[in-house]
């Protein structure tokens, strides 16, 4: 399995937001973690990344437990996010940006940065063709030299994408990457989905959107009050009573 | 900058030396230039990784020190003592930056001024080793021992002047050889975004102390140079004043830019005096202040930024480095 998560639990204070949640990603599929508002989603996303401690339970990635790893050392293991809130490097064009993704590409150290500038040249030259093949990637070529802050919303949405993807995941957590988009977006977006799993990455996705969702996913996971309700193929987690209740309240379910 | 102007820079601060009769006028071109390497060195944190350091007169003191100390007490050559400077700020800075693993902000730039706090402290308290606040008379001149000729000592002004020239351009290049790299791409994501940098894989920790180091070394080594200059190093090298200059000096001149605090540096050592020339104590700074509150407020983002802006067709942006 490229991605293992056990027993996974996270309080805060009393709450829990996770509560003892086992799943598993399979290689090379779009998995989907869907649930209503506050179902643990993100949380279980920040748990995986390292930005969030569990309070019990592992997750490993490729038979390596990585539970409690700082994040910039998950992200070296493969393990790449992005984020619900926009997050971007604003002050930076869409080629900064996504130079800046490509670091764990880059080799050079201080020394080589002081001494060995022709290593620097050879090495700035390879890193800007890996951008520039990202960025052509994900459809921003046009808006290349463009400063980040300057650019439409769902193009920020897109240089996202593309700042996660230059940093060489195995594995991609996208975080709502459609959210607040219009409906071509995110169509756009469903595409851009399909060809990165076509290009050999493994896609966790928490999405809103249930056509997206149904529309890309080869696996499903719903979440409610951070417990697992669901696992399965979209078709049949779709039709889950509980999953409708969950999402419709109580009672929808004679409608459903 | 472009070619041109780089090379006018150049040609200018070269031939200074032949132009500037005044040794008064050359006395100030020199602390200009002490303080463009200052200037340089806070810029790394705080113009590139976003950190405030308000403690940075702290590694430029403990660079005089070493220098005065090494040179005056073990008499050692002022070239290893210079090398002392460098390297006792360095780890000075690794201290801080370790300390600072999670301090950011606020609480960074309260640790940087408690660590000047404390050296300062030391300089005036610790009699037997600083001669407290009598400081350290004597401190030799650097010299040049070429092979073949007899050492050639820097007294002169203008001797001085390319050997602290000399500095301003190495603190120059090594900023643009880091900047121009992905080490420079690390230190100015974590200014620009921290969380997103580590999901990418950058090391915070690593980069912020890296910055950290690489800064107090280059403070350090301004202490050095100030220390054979002036021949004389008193407690007075840990003065607030001097901190709040150089962040005056990034600031005005453009943080974030490599040009930027050689300009506000030149810029803001030679406004006090020529006021002073113009005007009384107490005008002197008034303009001062209003002069520096314009700066800021026609130009926020510095005055090199601004005239790039005002050069550069709209729309063409410059990419920040």
């Amino acid at each position: 399995m490229t991605l293992e998560a056990r027993d996974l639990t996270v309080h805060f204070g009393g709450v829990a937001a996770l509560a003892g949640v086992t799943f598993q990603v399979a290689p090379g599929t779009v998995t989907s973690l869907i649930g209503p508002n506050g179902a643990g989603k993100t949380t279980a996303f920040n748990v995986i990344t390292g930005f969030q401690r569990p309070t019990r339970g592992t997750v490993s990635h490729e038979g390596q437990a990585i539970t409690g790893w700082r994040p910039h050392r998950i992200a070296a293991r493969g393990l790449v996010r992005t984020f619900q809130k926009t997050s971007l490097f604003p002050g930076l064009t869409v080629r900064g940006n996504v130079l800046t993704g490509l670091h764990l590409r880059g080799r050079v150290g201080v020394a080589a940065a002081l001494l060995a500038r022709g290593r620097v040249r050879a090495e700035e030259q390879r890193l800007g063709a890996e951008a520039d093949q990202v960025i052509d990637f994900v459809g921003l070529g046009a808006r290349r030299h463009d400063a980040a802050a300057a650019l439409s919303y769902g193009d920020q949405r897109l240089l996202e994408l593309a700042i996660g993807l230059a940093a060489r995941p195995r594995l991609l957590l996208l975080d709502e990457p459609a959210s607040g988009m219009t409906a071509s977006e995110k169509l756009a977006v469903a595409t851009l989905i399909g060809r990165i799993k076509g290009a050999g990455i493994t896609v966790f996705l928490v999405e809103h959107d249930m056509r997206l969702v149904m529309g890309i996913s080869d696996r499903v996971l719903v979440l409610n009050y951070g417990r697992l309700i669901a696992d399965g193929d979209p078709a049949v987690v779709q039709r889950d009573p509980e999953v409708i209740r969950a999402y419709l309240g109580a009672g929808a379910h004679a409608h459903a | 900058m472009r070619p041109a102007a780089l090379a006018g820079t150049l040609l200018v601060a070269v031939t200074a030396p032949a132009w500037v009769w005044n040794p008064y006028h050359l006395h100030t071109l020199i602390m200009a230039g002490i303080f463009a390497v200052l200037a340089l060195s806070l810029n790394l944190l705080l113009g590139y990784t976003g950190q405030l350091s308000l403690g940075h007169a702290a590694f430029f003191g403990i660079g005089a020190y070493a220098a005065a100390l090494l040179s005056v007490k073990l008499e050692w050559s002022p070239w290893l003592g210079l090398l002392a400077s460098v390297a006792l700020p360095a780890l000075a800075g690794y201290v801080i930056g370790r300390l600072a693993l999670k301090l950011r902000g606020a609480y960074f730039v309260l640790l940087t001024i408690s660590f000047a706090g404390c050296v300062s402290l030391v300089s005036v308290n610790w009699m037997d080793l600083t001669n407290g606040p009598l400081g350290i008379p004597g401190v030799p001149p650097v010299e040049i021992a070429l092979p073949g000729l007899p050492p050639l000592a820097l007294r002169s002004k203008s001797a001085y002047y390319y050997l602290v020239l000399a500095a301003v351009v190495l603190a120059y290049l090594v900023c643009l050889a880091l900047i121009r790299s992905r080490i420079g791409r690390a230190l100015i994501a974590l200014r620009e975004n921290e969380t997103l940098a580590a999901s990418v894989g950058i090391d915070a920790t690593h980069y912020l102390v890296l910055a950290a180091v690489l800064s107090a070394a280059m403070a350090g080594f301004a202490g050095g140079l100030y220390a054979h200059y002036t021949r004389f190093v008193s407690p007075e090298v840990f003065l607030f004043t001097y901190t709040v200059t150089m962040v005056i000096m990034v600031v005005a001149g453009g943080k974030g830019t490599l040009a930027g605090p050689v300009v506000g540096a030149v810029l803001f050592t030679a406004l006090p005096e020529a006021l002073r020339e113009l005007t009384s104590y107490q005008w002197q700074m008034l303009l001062y202040g209003v002069l520096l509150i314009a700066v800021l407020f026609f130009m926020p983002e510095g005055i090199v930024p601004a005239l790039r802006a005002a050069w550069l067709p709209r729309g063409r942006r410059a990419r920040p480095s």
